[in-house]
């Protein structure tokens, strides 16, 4: 095919994904005065930022005034488990309460508090009230008005367009990528100085999961082909609260808003089973009585929190073990009782859609009876592994930010982290593949042969006389996904995934989509599971190789931390055979001073943040 | 287990026709479950946008048994036992494939309403200051998902096809939600009067009727805004006391800085 006849189109910076992190990305280059594309495969404002509830953490200080940036730091230290990139987390508590005011700015409204600031509010593993929110609706407040503020921006938007494989120029850095339109079928090409990816996680790939069609590791897949290294990848996150009934609602996100606002978790006995949870790490700083925790909830704030509000990992894994204990719920999860903690009144206020989902998908009023909540696959600590000040991967010219970049929150993601995340490092990549694109100068040609073969991959899927069914496959790597590489963990199993992954492997070569290239699902369907099925390959192998528990990573054959395996981050590329390469790469010491902070006790801490607010007051 | 037939729009926007498929039903099951179903086993390329899967990102947007909702949303046990449920794709809109529709133009329509534009004299140290009485109303319409259920109702846009004249109920809020932000200084009532089109709306509330996030688009947003533009184009008492003392000012909020 001669690559002349496709559509080109040229932009100095092209981001891949829409969500929070693509729009303040395409935001900042645009207003870096760069040519901006944003390419996204659902329609504008629909990506997976839409569906976050909860809220962003910024350590705004205006619920509880003894927060500050290094007191956020902690927090997001000890909930990593000292996994993350100690650069990352220092920047994203820094930066987050300026991103948040400068989206009021762009037109989101908060929830107030009586002075008139943005309300904050109590999540898992936040010392203070910190989540900046809108009811339980944040994403679609986040989004909405990064959309809203974006259009006036100069930003070329590219609607349903999937994009399906990088292109690189001699030197080996990235100069273009090629694309598909979904009603169409065409391909489009762009050329770009910069491209940031945006494209989010790969929850898809296991049977229970929060995640929407979109989340298909796209950009893991897509950056791993062209020589990037992942990192971090055996760390998913299953968030504790899901939907459990009926199935065709099971792992619906129920957000963590409504043990922030004072649910609890109770097993069939009746038992609020959190108390016998708690992990030592954490003991000092956790309720070990219904009466502190209720204190707390009435606003006492020398009580300690209750324990349903530990971090993600260890409420996952509780609610885990009493169902295994035969202590579950009627479906097999927990209860979550907000009915008997808050007003009904109060609940409809605060979790309004909460209450209206499960009105309408369970046919269950949350003001009167307890939900019914398991874990759901929900989050990708790890992904493309970049530089922490450049967010650029280890490809020239390819950037990431948002869920598909690794660093920021080591082995267990706070709730609230990741929208402040997207803020953060969507503009950070955004200014950086700005300064890039502008060092690059001129537009370089597309390869022909790199073009070509893209598109023969796609082409061949349809072209094909007979083949797999990409649903079939699809739903085969679900299952293989939540039996064998799922919440808990061991070598037996996760051998028997990755023997899995390679048979269906095998069987993807020779996947039929049937129909035209018209807006078909079934085509759709088939491209994405060639990103699936590298993202679960290299979840899968990363998750054999660390063997240990820490955070979202647990080994059942490993239990516990390892001082050892701290050393490291798992990175995964493609091998010259093509192959997948995994290696332990040593992690660089951290920053004294940053160590010193995360590792203080919370009252030293406490006692040096209000000297350092007294003295700033002064002056 | 109960089965049920479903009929399906198949085709675009110059020819299509309703396929008739046997589906079974499990307890709890919605419409675009039954439509996933379809899809994987019998069409592999039956075309259906969707996302979020609950009510939250408003792509799912079709029109069943003749009513515009969300496919997501609207659950099995809503029809009775035995009836055939017809899915068609938006009506107001040209249909792309199946139950997919061309919805850009109502990104065209945002496009023209002018951005927040907030009182440079309210930003305080510690962001804006705005109180949750003054916020809530507007709360209220930026709840609103794009689904564009309201769009497809509205009879202006759905059987007169005044799409030229008309920017149709969803950004009529979208404009009510920035003109009446407690902080928002920009002035779009010209534009509204003259290019939005607000006099068409003739207030038979089938928007609000179809919201699935419950806003009462008519009463809270719409009628205040066609209220504002009599106020200042027609009442001639405010026509001349602007003519005297200029055009009025926004009053802010008190800051307690």
């Amino acid at each position: 095919m001669d690559i002349s006849e496709i559509r080109t189109i040229e932009h100095d910076v092209l981001i891949v994904g829409a969500g929070g992190a693509g729009l303040s990305a395409a935001i900042e280059a645009s207003a870096q005065g760069m040519s901006t594309g944003i390419v996204m495969k659902s329609l504008l404002g629909k990506a997976h930022t839409v569906m976050a509830e909860g809220g962003m953490a910024a350590a705004l200080a205006n619920v509880d005034s003894r927060d500050h940036w290094k007191i956020h730091f902690r927090d997001t230290m000890r909930g990593g488990k000292f996994l993350n990139v100690w650069r990352m987390a220092e920047l994203h508590a820094k930066l987050a309460p300026e991103r948040v005011k400068l989206l009021e700015e762009w037109g989101a409204v908060f929830d107030r508090t009586k002075e008139g600031l943005i309300n904050q509010r109590n999540f898992g593993g936040h010392r203070y009230p910190r989540l900046a929110h809108v009811g339980d609706r944040t994403g679609l407040e986040m989004i909405r008005t990064l959309q809203d503020h974006g259009i006036h921006q100069g930003i070329e938007t590219y609607m349903e367009c999937t994009a399906l494989d990088l292109v690189k120029d001699e030197s080996g850095a990235v100069n273009g990528i090629v694309c598909m339109w979904r009603e169409t079928g065409n391909f489009i090409l762009f050329k770009a100085k910069a491209i940031i990816f945006a494209t989010g996680g790969g929850g898809k790939a296991w049977d229970v999961t929060s995640n929407s069609w979109e989340y298909t590791g796209d950009g893991y897949a897509m950056a791993y082909e062209a020589g990037a290294e992942l990192m971090d990848m055996e760390f998913n996150q299953f968030h504790p609260t899901g939907m459990v009934w009926p199935l065709s609602v099971k792992g619906i996100l129920v957000t963590e808003s409504v043990r922030g606002e004072g649910g609890i978790l109770l097993n069939s006995e009746g038992t609020r089973f959190m108390y016998n949870y708690i992990p030592d790490r954490f003991k000092s700083e956790t309720a070990d009585t219904e009466e502190e925790a209720a204190r707390w909830l009435a606003g006492d704030k020398n009580a300690r929190r209750p324990p349903e509000l530990l971090t993600r990992d260890v409420v996952a894994r509780a609610i885990n073990e009493e169902v295994k204990a035969g202590r579950g719920s009627k479906h097999g999860g927990a209860y979550l009782n907000i009915a008997t903690q808050r007003s009904a009144e109060d609940i409809k206020r605060k979790l309004p859609s909460m209450y209206h989902q499960f009105k309408v998908l369970a046919e269950l009023d949350i003001t009167k009876e307890p939900m019914e909540v398991g874990p759901t696959c929900h989050y990708f600590m790890g992904g493309i592994r970049v530089e922490a000040d450049t967010s650029m991967s280890t490809v020239p010219g390819l950037f990431a930010c948002g869920e598909c970049a690794a660093g920021m929150h080591g082995a267990n993601r706070l709730g609230g982290n990741s929208l402040s995340d997207l803020l953060v490092f969507g503009y950070l990549s955004g200014k950086s593949a700005a300064e890039y694109a502008r060092s690059k100068g001129t537009y370089t040609e597309l390869d022909a042969e790199q073009v070509n073969s893209i598109i023969r991959n796609a082409t061949s899927i349809l072209n094909r006389e007979s083949g797999e069914n990409p649903y079939l496959l699809h739903e085969a790597l679900e299952k293989n996904m939540q039996t064998n590489v799922g919440i808990i963990r061991k070598s037996e199993t996760l051998d028997k995934g990755i023997a899995e992954i390679e048979k269906l492997k095998q069987s993807y070569k020779s996947v039929k989509a049937k129909g035209t290239s018209q807006f078909n699902p079934g085509w759709h369907e088939a491209l994405s599971l060639r990103n699936l099925l590298i993202t679960a390959e290299s979840v899968a192998r990363a998750a054999l190789l660390r063997e240990e528990s820490r955070g979202a990573h647990t080994r059942e054959d490993f239990p516990g931390e390892q001082p050892e395996w701290l050393k490291y981050n798992i990175a995964i590329s493609k091998g010259a055979n093509g192959q997948m390469q995994l290696h332990k790469v040593g992690r660089d010491a951290p920053d004294r001073e940053l160590q010193r902070i995360a590792k203080s006790s919370i009252e030293d801490l406490e006692a040096e943040v209000a000297k350092e607010k007294q003295t700033s007051n002064l002056t | 287990m109960d089965k049920r037939t479903f009929r399906v729009y198949r085709g675009d926007n110059e020819r299509g026709e309703l396929k008739s498929y046997e589906v079974e039903i499990n307890e709890g099951m919605v419409v675009l479950d039954v439509i996933h179903q379809i899809q994987a086993e019998q069409e592999n390329d039956l075309a259906v946008r969707w996302n979020c899967k609950a009510g939250k990102c408003g792509s799912c947007s079709m029109e069943i048994n003749g009513k515009p909702k969300l496919a997501c949303m609207t659950r099995m046990n809503e029809y009775e036992p035995g009836q055939t449920i017809v899915v068609t794709p938006l009506k107001a809109f040209p249909v792309l494939k199946d139950l997919v529709s061309d919805v850009s133009w109502n990104y065209r329509q945002n496009e023209r309403i002018k951005p927040v534009k907030l009182a440079p004299e309210a930003k305080t140290d510690r962001g804006y200051v705005m109180y949750q009485k003054d916020v809530d109303r507007i709360q209220e319409f930026r709840k609103c998902i794009e689904c564009y259920l309201c769009q497809d109702v509205c009879h202006i846009l759905r059987d007169h096809d005044k799409q030229d004249a008309f920017i149709g109920p969803r950004f009529m809020i979208r404009v009510a939600s920035l003109e009446m932000h407690p902080l928002d200084i920009e002035d779009r009532l010209p534009e509204l009067k003259e290019e939005f089109g607000s006099g068409y709306c003739n207030i038979t509330r089938c928007c609000t009727d179809v919201c699935p996030e419950h806003i009462n688009l008519t009463d809270n947003g719409i009628i205040p805004l066609k209220e504002r533009v009599v106020d200042r184009f027609y009442d001639p008492v405010t026509i001349l006391r602007r003519k005297i003392f200029g055009p009025r000012k926004k009053k802010l909020p008190p800051i307690n800085k």
